[in-house]
């Protein structure tokens, strides 16, 4: 797969991106061999729990990976050029600008010491070379596009005089302030109220195509991934164990982890008696994975088969699933339906 | 800002007031009548009579709080037992060499203790790191009349070097005792520095750590910051936060340590001028000097509230 010619179609590649944290004895593998591909314009959600290692692909492809982790393998091609080739300098002058990052955290990702305005005209400064008269003209403008109310003013008030969806407006500003290819949400709205979630979620898709960006939004949220994404990665244990549209993805969900938590959605149309179907079990200890399946220890249809590892299968949609299921090798049960399904 | 720091000008008020009736209350604390220490032991009961009178002690306490505030106020000290003279020409020039020889020292710790904390903190664990922490300790350990002695020993009366080493000579390179010049500065400003240097370098490399980690310094990352841009300008001015209160803090201890390396270096200073007071019983002129003394600690106090408003804006003194 590494070898395909690049299509740039694509503004980002990622192929077998393994990002590993050093302890004093052990290795653990927080990215293993992930392998997706972003389409220029659109909207790639990467889902999955705590630990599944969304964050750090996504820290991985600006590298901002902090000891004790490290990129140890792979590609991340952006452009048809591979980040991990680039020169620290070089890597510095795309951060920013070509690529920029919005984090989980607005509260505390916007540093207390400096001006709204100081924090995003460094931007500028940084990037276009702007004097402090012309950045804070922009910063103004950026205010104005992220929707705050009297930027004029905004722009001189530290970011404790600012409520936490606001915060992330300013996040987004300086994100977007050179106008970047690709825009890296990393759960933007989860410390966020539901209201201004969708606020949130709304700007970045209005200024998404406003300015011709192509987003990759990491999040555990599904209904969040429903709303914004036009293809979506599921992540499980460091490994991409699904990847396809979003459409595909709800109707016809094939790995039975993506089963599980779809089915662990509460749905309004019907009336469910009783408690929400679980996904039984725990995700196994980083340090300790199962050999075979990551997911095997969970799945109620794991078999024998499933102490080995599986490679992500593509269907004629190009439909990728990591099961045993979904290849010719498979001799167990095929009954993996979703919830809706089994009541019907 | 400008209404802060009004406020808390208008703050140190009471402080002063407070360290005015402690200064006070310490000439009637100390044991023994006063006017019989001042006549001497075998003076004619007249004579101590005599004095008390002249010094208000037969007044009451609280009339007598107000006329010592009254001319301190007017910056009358009184007098100098000892010698008779005005307490304030006694303190004079003194006061000076004590305070540039705290400046040159805090200017060092502070130059000294930065650059070894952020270097410190930016390459943690490595050979570096540890190598000047433990000098930090070392610096932190060693009482600073040692210090101060070991140097004179080494730098000022001569350095014992084998004839056999090129461009070392035996002549002594800094003088042992006096103020002025620079050869009599260095060696005190060390030894007084030294403490407060290690103190500053440990808060700044444990505070970076601390900032380092947030999520703005990853912003500044992400943003595209040049690494120097991202310690020097984001993580700093955050880690200088804590540092800035220790630095403050410090210079209440270089004013007592002022009192040993004074000894030590035979320095003419506000310390030595407080040992030889009190050793001579010029109760006047102790009360004098420990009033100049505190009263330059809340004066660097509020110049480190008002850097500490500067650095954290979140900071509201109301």
């Amino acid at each position: 797969m590494a070898n395909e010619s690049q299509n740039f179609d694509n503004i980002l590649e990622i192929k077998e991106l393994q990002t590993s944290f050093f302890t004093e004895d052990v290795e653990i593998k927080a990215v293993d061999g992930v392998t997706f591909d972003l389409p220029k314009g659109k909207t790639v959600g990467i889902v999955g729990e705590s630990g599944s290692g969304k964050s750090i692909t996504s820290l991985s492809i600006l590298r901002l990976i902090d000891r004790p982790g490290k990129i140890v393998g792979g590609e991340i091609i952006f452009k048809g050029e591979n980040l991990l080739d680039k020169s620290n300098e070089e890597m510095r002058k795309i951060r920013g600008n070509q690529i920029s990052m919005i984090f989980q955290e607005p509260m505390t990702s916007l540093n207390p010491t400096y001006t709204i305005g100081q924090q995003i005209g460094e931007a500028y400064k940084i990037h276009e070379g702007l004097n402090k008269a012309e950045a804070r003209k922009k910063s103004i403008d950026m205010l104005k596009l992220v929707g705050i109310p009297s930027p004029e003013k905004r722009i001189d008030q530290y970011p404790h005089e600012l409520s936490g969806g606001m915060r992330q407006r300013v996040m987004i500003a300086i994100a977007l302030a050179c106008n970047p290819d690709l825009l890296i949400a990393d759960e933007p709205t989860t410390a966020l109220d539901v209201t201004i979630q969708a606020q949130i979620l709304e700007l970045i898709k209005e200024l998404q195509e406003k300015l011709d960006m192509s987003v990759l939004l990491i999040t555990h949220d599904l209904g969040v991934v429903a709303e914004t994404c036009d293809y979506v990665a599921v992540m499980y244990c460091g490994k991409i164990v699904e990847y396809t549209d979003v459409k595909t993805l709800f109707s016809n969900p094939q790995h039975p982890y993506t089963v599980g938590l779809i089915n662990s959605l509460p749905s309004h149309e019907e009336d469910i008696e009783g408690d929400l179907p679980i996904i039984k079990g725990m995700v196994p200890n980083p340090t300790n994975l199962p050999s075979g399946c990551r997911f095997a220890p969970r799945c109620p249809y794991a078999t024998e088969l499933c102490n080995t590892l599986p490679e992500l299968v593509t269907d004629d949609n190009n439909h990728q699933t990591r099961c045993w299921i979904y290849t010719d090798e498979w001799n167990g049960s095929t009954e993996v339906k979703t919830y809706a399904e089994r009541n019907s | 800002m400008f209404v802060f720091i009004i406020r808390r000008i208008l703050q140190t008020i009471p402080v002063f007031l407070g360290v005015t009736i402690i200064v006070f209350s310490l000439m009637h604390l100390i044991p023994g009548d006063p006017a019989q220490i001042m006549a001497g032991e075998s003076a004619p009961a007249e004579q101590v009579e005599n004095i008390r009178e002249r010094l208000g002690l037969n007044d009451p306490y609280p009339v007598q709080y107000w006329n010592y505030l009254s001319n301190v106020l007017q910056g009358d000290l009184g007098n100098s037992i000892r010698s008779g003279r005005d307490v304030t020409t006694e303190i004079g020039h003194r006061f000076w060499i004590t305070v540039e020889l705290a400046f040159y020292s805090i200017v060092l710790s502070v130059f000294l203790g930065l650059i070894a904390g952020i270097v410190s903190a930016v390459k943690q664990y490595s050979f570096r790191d540890v190598t000047l922490m433990l000098i930090a300790l070392f610096g932190l350990s060693m009482p600073n009349f040692w210090l101060g002695l070991m140097l004179i020993q080494w730098f000022a009366i001569g350095l014992d070097v084998p004839s056999w080493i090129p461009f070392i000579d035996n002549t002594a390179w800094f003088k042992p005792s006096g103020w002025g010049s620079f050869q009599q500065i260095v060696l005190p400003v060390i030894t007084l520095g030294t403490g407060g240097a290690a103190i500053i370098a440990r808060m700044t490399r444990s505070s970076m750590l601390e900032v380092i980690d947030q999520d703005y310094i990853r912003t500044a990352r992400a943003k595209g910051a040049k690494e120097r841009v991202v310690i020097y300008r984001h993580a700093l001015k955050n880690a200088l936060i804590p540092v800035v209160t220790v630095v403050g803090l410090q210079f209440g201890g270089l004013l007592g340590g002022a009192v040993l390396t004074e000894t030590v270096f035979a320095i003419n200073g506000m310390g030595k001028l407080v040992i030889d007071a009190i050793q001579a019983r010029d109760f006047p002129l102790v009360q004098g000097t420990v009033l100049v003394a505190s009263l330059l600690f809340v004066l660097v106090n509020l110049i480190v509230d008002i850097t500490y408003r500067y650095l954290n804006k979140r900071i509201d003194f109301n």
